[in-house]
């Protein structure tokens, strides 16, 4: 049987540049500054003079081969052939003809792609695989982005935020997602649910208690079986269990909720890089449209596109302004929950008289 | 069978509204596609996906599958209510390698659709969080002839479990003025030496290697890589006075004092009563800010290299940590310079491939064993720019303090002779 297969050529990842414009590759690593001529557009300017330009379009992000064949098609018979995706899963076609950009646009436009995404723009929201795909899902992730993008598309079309928006949205509490400016993530809110008849034989039980961040879970007999048990006093509903003992049930279809965090920034411009801070919690995980969540973005981003400076990303216009008005602007509620236990988190206290009035 | 659709009405409610919707393109596979086999496929995909919505739970579950030779590289999917809609009951993902700075031909997407065609269900996302192509959805057999059909014409897959995942870098010195190294030449050396590691899970958990030109990192490499690799430089940033000059006057000097000047975070640059401004190229700490605001004026500097930050990564399980600078600048130039790194990943591998307990991520085993214990496992010396600050608790044994003194002293006079 084994003869027959056909062995693996381990050609790792491929080189990019068999795929690069012309234009880019006689100008890799010599280019010299760029324009955003308008929304969804951007122009680079190399030291020799050449310029290629880059149309972006948002898409479903999962792409059915009808809609790649429509995304290629438009490549080839508008622009030059040439394309790349965005950590964002928006697609970049790049020309090195300016009167190729505005015919492109309407063609992609026409076809129900979205033009924009650039410069200070609400980008697409990224996201895990939700109910489509993942195995330990608390909500689905194409739903959710597709309805808050329903909603934020005229922030990326319009790129006229302070700065730029990554939002992301994940699935489960601990894993996958990244960190956004603004993240809406699933908080579980009820200990696990433990199937004690199917626990001795799905699970490993030593690495499942070594999962477990708060050493709530212990081996157990359970009616006579080897099963393990859950300290509830201690749990924190993490989830972390979940996966490597699919019998203890994390997700729940009202226990498992939505939190939004906000302030997440990767980049090291002005401050260094800042992890999100929770803001919302107890979000109704509610397909198919998940008004409530989608809700409170909006009203951040309104808050913050209407007093944020200048260049200010979420994170360095809360610095400026305090998190107590933060809370104020955005009208949610702030909480026990806000405060930190975690270890490290006696930096997020206030050990000053550091105090707006 | 064939015809019958199963009812989606809390899915029909998301091809309203005007950003594309992806239900619209399940239809479109299900209604229009010419194979039948792909029809039903995402028909069972979307009554599964509706099953979710309604009862608000996911009904997947994992398994093993792989392609002959591999361990990893495939997400399998075998589904809980596969009874209900056994159209779709095995629907794996593969997770395939983009291009460095993923490029692609249209010609190259198309010859990736028909295959995918022929073996998948026709739904794809470039590209998945981790950075791979994902091919979502086919049966445990035709995960190995797409594989076979598409690794014919140079495609690999990517790292799934406990083993090196499938790297990213951003678009770089192809098209971006601010890249300070060759981002997809670094990533590939790095990626491409750990194939073994990508494609035999055999690592205590996952290890991701992300590059990015500059320190605005829009791969989130700090964030979230195990091995991030920032571009930067060190000697002066390149000023050009006659463009600040028409930036002042085409924004105002007001807008230069609050946009540029009292932003930079060590007030490194001053802005002139003549309209030009002057750099304190010490005391930048290259954060790029003042290039983004004035990429026409402001250029990084020529003496080019990167940082090495170590130990990024998400919440699971002791909650989300940065990267720690452990190579404050490097040149990565010539070979040497990128055996140099790939012999530095490898040493951090292999030293936490052996201390690192199941499930730890790199990160985590450095918060556990503290980063002095991981940079003596790897050699590397301990500097000051590793560090916010020195330690403020007095609760430390400094007996070998004269002989680390010296060691520090000699070092400094090493750097000072090669210099
Ligand atoms: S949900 Fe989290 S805290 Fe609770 S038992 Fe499981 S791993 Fe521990």
């Amino acid at each position: 049987m084994a003869a027959e297969m056909r062995q693996p050529i381990e050609s790792g990842c491929p080189d990019g540049f068999q795929y690069m414009h012309p234009v880019m590759l006689r100008n890799y690593g010599q280019w010299k500054y760029h324009e955003h001529p308008r929304p969804g557009v951007l122009l680079h300017v190399a030291h020799s003079g050449d310029k290629i330009w880059t149309v972006k379009a948002g898409t479903t992000r999962i792409l059915d081969v009808f809609a790649l064949r429509k995304l290629t098609e438009i490549g080839d018979k508008l622009g030059d052939g040439f394309v790349r995706f965005t950590i964002r899963s928006n697609i970049e076609y790049m020309v090195a003809d300016e009167a190729k950009v505005e015919p492109m646009i309407a063609a992609l436009e026409e076809a129900g792609f979205i033009v924009g995404g650039t410069a200070n723009s609400v980008s697409t929201l990224s996201h895990t695989q939700g109910w489509l795909h993942c195995d330990i899902p608390g909500t689905d992730a194409s739903g959710v982005v597709k309805a808050m993008m329903d909603e934020l598309i005229d922030d990326f079309r319009n790129c006229d935020m302070p700065n730029r928006v990554h939002i992301t949205t994940s699935c489960c509490q601990i894993n996958c997602g990244g960190q956004g400016d603004i993240a809406i993530n699933v908080q579980h809110t009820k200990p696990p649910k433990i199937n004690h008849d199917l626990v001795g034989n799905a699970c490993e039980r030593p690495s499942v208690v070594a999962r477990c961040p708060v050493a709530a879970i212990r081996p157990a007999m359970v009616n006579g079986k080897p099963s393990l048990e859950v300290d509830e006093r201690k749990c924190i509903c993490c989830g972390a269990c979940y996966p490597p003992c699919p019998p203890m049930q994390i997700n729940d279809h009202e226990f498992t909720q939505l939190a939004v965090w906000v302030g997440g920034n990767h980049s090291n411009a002005r401050g260094k890089p800042t992890f999100q801070k929770l803001v919302a919690a107890g979000v109704p995980n509610n397909p198919p449209r998940w008004p409530e969540a989608t809700a409170i973005v909006k009203r951040i981003l309104q808050c913050y596109k209407e007093s944020a400076k200048d260049w200010e990303r979420i994170n360095d216009w809360i610095e400026r302004i305090g998190w107590p008005r933060f809370f104020e602007m955005t009208n949610l509620p702030f909480t026990k929950y806000h405060v930190d236990n975690w270890r490290g988190s006696r930096s997020s206290l206030n050990a000053s008289t550091h105090i707006r009035f | 069978m064939a015809s019958k659709h199963y009812p989606t009405p809390m899915l029909d409610v998301l091809e309203e509204g005007p950003w594309p919707s992806f239900i619209s393109g399940f239809k479109r596979l299900r209604d229009e596609h010419p194979d039948e086999r792909i029809r039903s496929t995402v028909n069972g995909l979307l009554g599964q996906l509706e099953h979710s919505y309604e009862t608000r739970m996911g009904y997947w579950k994992g398994g093993t599958v792989s392609v002959f030779g591999y361990g990893g590289g495939i997400i399998p999917r075998f589904s809980e209510v596969g009874d209900a809609f056994p159209e779709s009951k095995e629907f794996h993902t593969i997770r395939v390698q983009p291009p460095a700075g993923n490029f692609y031909t249209t010609d190259m997407l198309n010859q990736l659709a028909d295959s995918w065609e022929k073996w998948g269900s026709g739904l794809v996302t470039f590209h998945g969080q981790t950075g791979n192509i994902m091919f979502i959805g086919t049966t445990t057999e035709g995960t190995q002839h797409f594989f076979d059909d598409i690794n014919e014409y140079g495609w690999d897959l990517g790292g799934a479990g406990p083993c090196v995942r499938t790297g990213m870098c951003c678009v770089g010195a192809a098209r971006c003025e601010q890249s300070c190294t060759s981002e997809q030449v670094v990533m590939r050396h790095l990626m491409n030496n750990f194939t073994d590691d990508v494609h035999r899970p055999a690592l205590p958990y996952k290890f991701k290697f992300k590059v990015s030109g500059c320190p605005n990192d829009c791969v989130n490499a700090i964030e979230r890589a195990d091995f991030a690799v920032i571009g930067t430089w060190r000697d002066d940033m390149k000023v050009d006075q006659a463009e600040v000059k028409n930036f002042v006057e085409a924004k105002g000097r007001q807008y230069v004092i609050d946009n540029v000047i009292s932003r930079c975070p060590t007030n490194a640059i001053a802005l002139n009563d003549d309209d030009t401004i002057t750099v304190d190229n010490h005391n930048c700490v290259r954060c790029m800010h003042c290039l983004n605001v004035m990429n026409k004026a402001l250029h990084v500097g020529d003496d080019k290299g990167v940082t090495i930050l170590i130990g990024g990564k998400r919440t699971l399980k002791i909650g989300d940590l940065m990267g720690t600078v452990v190579v404050p600048f490097m040149k990565l130039e010539d070979d040497d310079d990128y055996e140099k790194i790939v012999e530095m990943a490898e040493e951090i591998i292999d030293f936490w491939a052996e201390n690192g307990l199941e499930h730890e991520r790199c990160g985590e085993m450095i918060e556990r064993i503290g980063l002095v214990n991981f940079l003596e496992g790897i050699g590397i010396d301990v500097d000051p720019h590793m560090l916010n600050n020195p330690r403020q608790s007095s609760y430390v044994r400094t007996d070998g303090w004269d002989e680390e003194a010296e060691n520090w002293f000699a070092r400094k006079r090493e750097e000072k002779a090669s210099a």
